[in-house]
């Protein structure tokens, strides 16, 4: 088949555009939430994914209807844990998220257990995106990105240093409620890309390469980026072509780059990293 | 004129009190060290002077204005101890992390452009860290990511200067060129200086006034009635009371 062949088709088109919107989603969110050591709320908000997907299909829905307003109250309900209740990060998701798998597997059983419909969730197919759902991710991913651009330099400030960001006056309480209301809308749009059990990593490894190489938080944004289109749009033909789990390969494409970047970095490491406040000024 | 006000503030963490019915006044001008054993609340009166923890018990005033609808944040500049969660990889160059401290002079949204390398710049300059100003912050020293630090708490020319232990990064050398800039922003430019340290030795040769805390307040004035108080007699012991003002 000729590499170009695939384009042909009009589900292949669907795939490459809501792909490449959420997979720009995932990345820019991705630098914050690994910045700011929130990586696994990602694998979390999943979780509660699962349970939400359940919902839909027992209630005969469209389970990402049901699943954007579950999953972005369970996301407030962490964000809370962590605030109110003086629990720690990763608690706060550990909790959320079984909670998340409990009710989702009792609400299958009781709708008469796994079905096709529920197996392309946890597992993704992009390939079978509709026209609506095509539209959603589109609108959805450019009002995402519309918020991250006009919050940028707050979100920036606050995934640096939270207290100094406070008292610059900027009102973290609501910043920190926007970004992991954020993270819970791209969970969602993310699951039909790569499904619930890989959307953590389309958050993570983007932007962990990024990390590696980039010389300012801009250009990790647009590493992330790029990274994040390349293997979805790569996975999206090598899977076409060789028959193969579109997410699965999405996400081993993804991590082949940072093994890749991460041998780069190992030749070639950055000059010192010192902690704040451990060595003495010259 | 008073700029500050705290009034019978008690901080608790859990049930534990860890500042007891603090109360004193920081006047416009002032250069005030703060200064107490490890553990004395320093660090924990600061954070509850600016509302970064809650207060248990008082009142604190800033600007006339109550610490819970403080609004004119861009009046304040803050250098922690420490980044609670630095990330030695985090990708901001130091010009991005200077620009930071601008956000509290902005309106919704909150950019930064062009426009305001004219400040960053000359804060840079300042500071002397022009030459590292597209570096990762990540790649400095703790001494040139201190200094950072304090650019971005300076550039907003802000009224009050807060800087919690600001100098355990430095060698002599670099402590004594920080200190002098200090003393400019006080005296030159009239910027009151809030400076908690432990280092009750050297403190006195630059603040104007004293605050000593022992989880209660032991001492609030200037240096001279520091040297002559009895309280501060009672509280170290006469002998060290002479060592402290012998060596100012």
């Amino acid at each position: 088949m000729h590499i170009f062949d695939a384009f042909h088709y009009q589900f292949i088109q669907r795939a490459f555009v809501a792909g490449c919107f959420i997979a720009v989603l995932c990345s820019t969110l991705g630098v914050f939430l690994v910045l700011r050591r929130l990586s696994l709320i990602g694998d979390g908000l999943a979780h509660v994914t699962f349970g939400s997907i359940a919902v839909g299909l027992m209630l005969r829905m469209e389970p990402m209807y049901t699943a954007i307003p579950l999953v972005m109250l369970s996301s407030l309900g962490i964000l809370r844990l962590m605030e109110k209740a003086r629990v720690y990060g990763d608690t706060a998701i550990g909790i959320i998220s079984s909670l998340g798998i409990a009710a989702g597997i009792i609400l299958v059983s009781l709708s008469g257990g796994f079905n096709v419909d529920l197996f392309s969730y946890l597992f993704g197919s992009i390939l079978s995106v509709s026209n609506a759902e095509v539209i959603t991710s589109v609108v959805l991913s450019i009002a995402v990105i519309l918020t991250v651009f006009l919050f940028y330099h707050e979100l920036v400030s606050i995934t640096f240093d939270e207290e100094c960001a406070k008292i610059s006056g900027i009102k973290t309480r609501r910043l920190n409620a926007i970004l992991i209301l954020l993270t819970s809308l791209t969970v969602v749009l993310a699951m039909k890309v790569v499904g619930i059990m890989l959307v953590s990593a389309m958050l993570i490894l983007p932007a962990t390469a990024a990390l590696q190489v980039a010389k300012s938080f801009k250009m990790s944004i647009v590493i992330a980026a790029a990274i994040a289109v390349f293997s979805v749009i790569s996975g999206i033909w090598i899977s076409f072509a060789a028959d193969l789990p579109t997410g699965g390969t999405i996400i081993i494409l993804n991590f082949i780059i940072l093994m890749l970047i991460l041998g780069y970095r190992a030749k070639k490491p950055l000059k010192a990293k010192p902690s704040i406040q451990s060595a003495a000024i010259k | 004129m008073n700029i500050i006000s705290v009034n019978n503030v008690s901080v608790r963490y859990q049930s534990v009190e860890v500042v007891s019915n603090i109360s004193f006044n920081v006047a416009a001008g002032d250069y005030l060290g703060i200064v107490g054993p490890n553990g004395s609340g320093k660090t924990s009166l600061i954070r509850a002077i600016f509302g970064l923890i809650s207060i248990a018990k008082g009142t604190v005033s800033i600007f006339n204005q109550n610490i819970s609808d403080f609004q004119q944040w861009h009046k304040i500049g803050y250098l922690p101890q420490k980044i609670l969660s630095f990330n030695p990889n985090f990708p901001a160059t130091v010009k991005e992390i200077v620009a930071m401290g601008l956000l509290a002079q902005k309106s919704f949204p909150k950019r930064i452009g062009r426009g305001d390398d004219a400040a960053i710049d000359r804060i840079l300059v300042l500071l002397d860290i022009t030459n590292i100003k597209d570096k990762l912050i990540g790649e400095l020293s703790g001494g040139q990511q201190q200094r950072v630090l304090l650019a971005r708490a300076m550039v907003a020319e802000p009224k009050i200067l807060v800087l919690d232990e600001p100098t355990t990064a430095l060698d002599p050398e670099a402590r004594e060129k920080f200190f002098t800039v200090l003393q400019e922003l006080n005296k030159k430019s009239g910027v009151t200086i809030m400076l908690v340290t432990h280092d009750i030795m050297n403190i006195g040769r630059y603040a104007s006034k004293l605050l000593y805390l022992d989880r209660k307040l032991v001492f609030h004035g200037g240096f001279d009635e520091f040297c002559s108080s009895s309280e501060v007699t009672d509280y170290f012991g006469e002998f060290a009371q002479h060592v402290i003002c012998h060596r100012h």
